[in-house]
């Protein structure tokens, strides 16, 4: 199963993946290189959140393979993909912080469920993790207590809580005022840098995530349709990409939902029907 | 462009029944590919369906809907047992680490005290008035020890404490696993290789099943009580008769065994119930508020049911 | 919720529901009067038995001695047999004659045993040999109404 160690800590190859019959991606090939940042940026719905489930093994590809560290995550048994998944970290888009339990517990808990770490130790690394987000102050408080930039760095606390080789954040910048968004996108990069892991961040906040990243993949309609470093993304003249990265309302992505028949012409169908 | 993959424009001509096949990821299987995100098999059966004018398009599509519902049943009949023997199958950490389950009983146990202990001590308060005046027509008012023990300790404890149990620590364990999956809390313990069918599920699922003869049988001592203060102390019927006359009939195998047998099973069903509905809830808030409806409504129907069954398996002979 | 103000009320809560099981067993029902203790067999026949069943009570001038443990039908002399736990405490005679009774005029039927004069007791097995039926509340009456038909029949004759 382990073949010898690429340079890239995940890849992708020829992915596709369908719930029930609707294709939602087809075709990927992707690679994480190790020790950078990556992005993965495309409107809502196309499929960006399912390509980190891929990787987390929390789904099953239809057809192609994910490749973590060398092992195909899919063709891991349940033991295999917890052993694997414990290198791996995961932000959640809002955090998903346990709210039964305080900012404390929450970091500690994979500590408490994986390791026999006595309490003390627990406590140690525990409070240096909420540090390393600034947040050791807050490690009394319950997740309901929390602002919601606050929630999102106690969340990147836990999953960096046994120090991951693959980071993966689910739109991290989702619904953070600026000042927020700026800690969270710095933080990021220099947990990425300080960890020596690898991280890949899935979002449309493109502004924010070209400063922090080292290399973005654009996918849309379940397909990648333009890669490369941030220079080349922000110097691309291909249509989709320059609506992506500009904003702008109406271009290769269309204003309108496809619908069966045009407006005009269903108005004069009725009017012919009425008439 | 023409079609955008998440919503193709004929997703109308799909055939639904290819549509709701084995859900990704093998959902409840044990394995840690759990809360994906799948279609439900039971939900809207046909969005865009183009209304029928015809008489026999209207009955093939009633015959449609009616065959849907009820594959939609035993797709989730089945998968509930499969859910059930993957909580039994991941015991493992709730009963080692029993520290989980005493923390779940605190929610379900201790926080349904007071309600079980009222509503009993007013059962059995009901029971000396009604039963009292009833047995007082055949000159048998010493029988009233008889009539309010046994009615507690065979039917009414049992019964009610479990419709009780159902309502008040039931609904709760439903919203709030159904809230954990609406905000993907067991999809991150997922990721963090963390299986929350034994990490959530199997405490509050051996919770309740721990908490609920407790409840019955407190439920029952305490409609005695009620009926005892009624009886002996408000009407005065003697004290000596109420107790031995009750001590007499009242068979400890027979009847309390019998009792706590009962309760045991009730409370397996609604804690079984209570997870499966939260795990299977939409992640939506109103998905979670229906299902918390469910479990209430299922519960309760199926406490009501399994207590026929059990009644004619016991008490058939005497 | 601090963890040990938690395990206290958990503690509270399976130490009270526990202790309304143990009330329910003893001062409800019949755990604390029947001696679970050692029992000897007895067996009896009788020609009808009425309503009695199984685990009805065995009492003697009024105590309950034992319970009925198990009721057959002997098919070579066509009587009930009726196997009864008596508890080791009690001893009886050999000429001790049993009896169903009813408690009360539509009570439970129980087995009553009326103690002999014989210095010889009863062991583990043994038979009562004198028994007494159930007394059928339908027989009774047809029986009295067929005597009086009969006495005043006969009284005419004479």
């Amino acid at each position: 199963m382990t073949s010898a160690p690429s340079d890239s800590l995940v890849k992708i190859s020829n992915l596709s993946f369908a719930y029930d019959n609707r294709p939602i991606l087809t075709g990927i090939n992707l690679e994480i290189p190790r020790g950078k940042v990556v992005a993965i940026m495309g409107s809502s719905g196309c499929g960006k959140t399912t390509t980190l489930r891929l990787i987390g093994g929390q789904l099953k590809p239809s057809q192609g393979e994910v490749r973590v560290n060398g092992q195909v995550v899919h063709a891991l048994d349940s033991d295999g993909l917890y052993e694997l998944r414990r290198k791996m970290g995961m932000l959640f888009q809002f955090g998903a912080l346990f709210t039964d339990m305080s900012v404390f517990d929450n970091v500690a808990f994979q500590m408490r469920e994986h390791t026999d770490l006595p309490e003390e130790l627990i406590r140690d690394l525990v409070l240096m993790k909420l540090h390393s987000v600034g947040l050791r102050g807050a490690h009394a408080l319950m997740p309901a207590e929390l602002s919601g930039g606050m929630a999102r760095r106690v969340a990147l606390a836990r999953a960096i809580a046994l120090d991951p080789m693959l980071i993966m954040y689910d739109e991290p910048f989702a619904g953070l005022d600026p000042i927020s968004l700026s800690i969270v996108g710095d933080l990021i990069r220099r947990l990425n840098d300080a960890l020596g892991a690898s991280s890949i961040v899935v979002t449309h906040d493109v502004q924010e995530s070209l400063k922090i990243v080292d290399y973005v993949y654009f996918v849309s309609e379940g397909k990648i349709v333009a890669e490369g470093t941030v220079e080349e993304i922000k110097a691309s003249q291909m249509p989709f990409v320059h609506q992506f990265v500009w904003g702008e309302a109406d271009g290769p992505v269309p204003f309108h939902y496809p619908a069966a028949q045009s407006y005009g012409e269903e108005i004069l169908e009725k009017a012919a029907c009425h008439g | 462009m023409a079609n955008i993959p998440l919503n193709p424009p004929d997703a109308a001509n799909q055939k639904p029944a290819v549509a709701r096949k084995k859900p990704a990821g093998g959902t409840g299987s044990g394995t840690p590919k759990t809360t994906a995100p799948r279609r439900k098999p039971h939900g809207e059966p046909f969005p865009s369906d183009p209304r029928p004018t015809t008489f026999t398009g209207k009955l093939a599509c009633a015959l449609r809907n009616l065959g849907h519902r009820v594959t939609g049943a035993v797709w989730r009949l089945g998968f509930a047992s499969r859910f059930c023997l993957a909580i039994i199958l991941n015991s493992g950490t709730a009963l080692r680490r029993f520290q989980l389950t005493i923390r779940e009983m605190y929610f379900t146990g201790v926080l349904s005290l007071i309600i079980i202990l009222v509503s009993g001590l007013f059962v059995g308060m009901v029971l000396g008035l009604q039963g009292y005046d009833t047995l007082e027509r055949y000159g048998a008012s010493e029988s009233l020890g008889v009539l309010v023990s046994l009615s507690l300790v065979r039917e009414l404890g049992p019964v009610v404490a479990a419709l009780l149990f159902a309502s008040r620590a039931g609904s709760a364990i439903t919203a709030e696993i159904g809230l954990m999956k609406a905000t993907e809390q067991l999809s991150a313990m997922e990721m963090m290789a963390v299986n929350p069918i034994a990490r959530i599920v199997a405490p509050r699922f051996w919770a309740g099943v721990i908490s609920m003869p407790l409840l019955a049988a407190l439920f029952s001592a305490m409609g005695i009580f009620g009926g005892y203060l009624v009886g002996v102390k408000l009407i005065g019927v003697d004290e000596g008769a109420f107790w031995s006359q009750m001590q007499a009939s009242v068979d400890f195998r027979e009847d309390i065994i019998n009792g706590v047998i009962k309760s045991f099973v009730f409370g397996i069903i609604i804690s079984w119930i209570a997870v499966f509905e939260g795990y299977d809830a939409e992640p939506t808030a109103e998905g979670v508020s229906g299902a918390t409806t469910r479990t209430v409504v299922t519960a309760s129907l199926a406490v009501l049911a399994a207590d026929f069954v059990l009644t004619a398996f016991m008490f058939r002979g005497t | 919720m601090n963890r040990v103000t938690l395990d206290l009320w958990v503690g509270i809560f399976v130490a009270i529901g526990l202790g309304a099981i143990l009330f329910l067993g003893l001062k409800v029902g019949n755990l604390g009067s029947s001696s679970v203790g050692e029992t000897y067999r007895l067996e009896a026949k009788f020609d009808n038995i009425g309503g009695l069943k199984v685990r009805g009570a065995v009492k003697s001038a009024g105590v309950v001695v034992g319970r009925v443990a198990k009721i057959s039908f002997d098919t070579e002399n066509y009587l009930a047999l009726v196997a009864m736990d008596i508890d080791k405490r009690y001893k009886f005679p050999r000429d001790t004659f049993a009896t169903i009774n009813t408690a009360g005029l539509l009570g439970e039927q129980y087995v009553g045993l009326e103690v002999g004069g014989d210095t010889v007791m009863l062991k583990d097995g043994d038979t009562i040999k004198k028994t007494q039926s159930a007394i059928v509340l339908e027989k009774l009456i047809s029986q009295f109404m067929f005597d009086k038909a009969a006495g005043e029949n006969g009284g005419g004759k004479k």
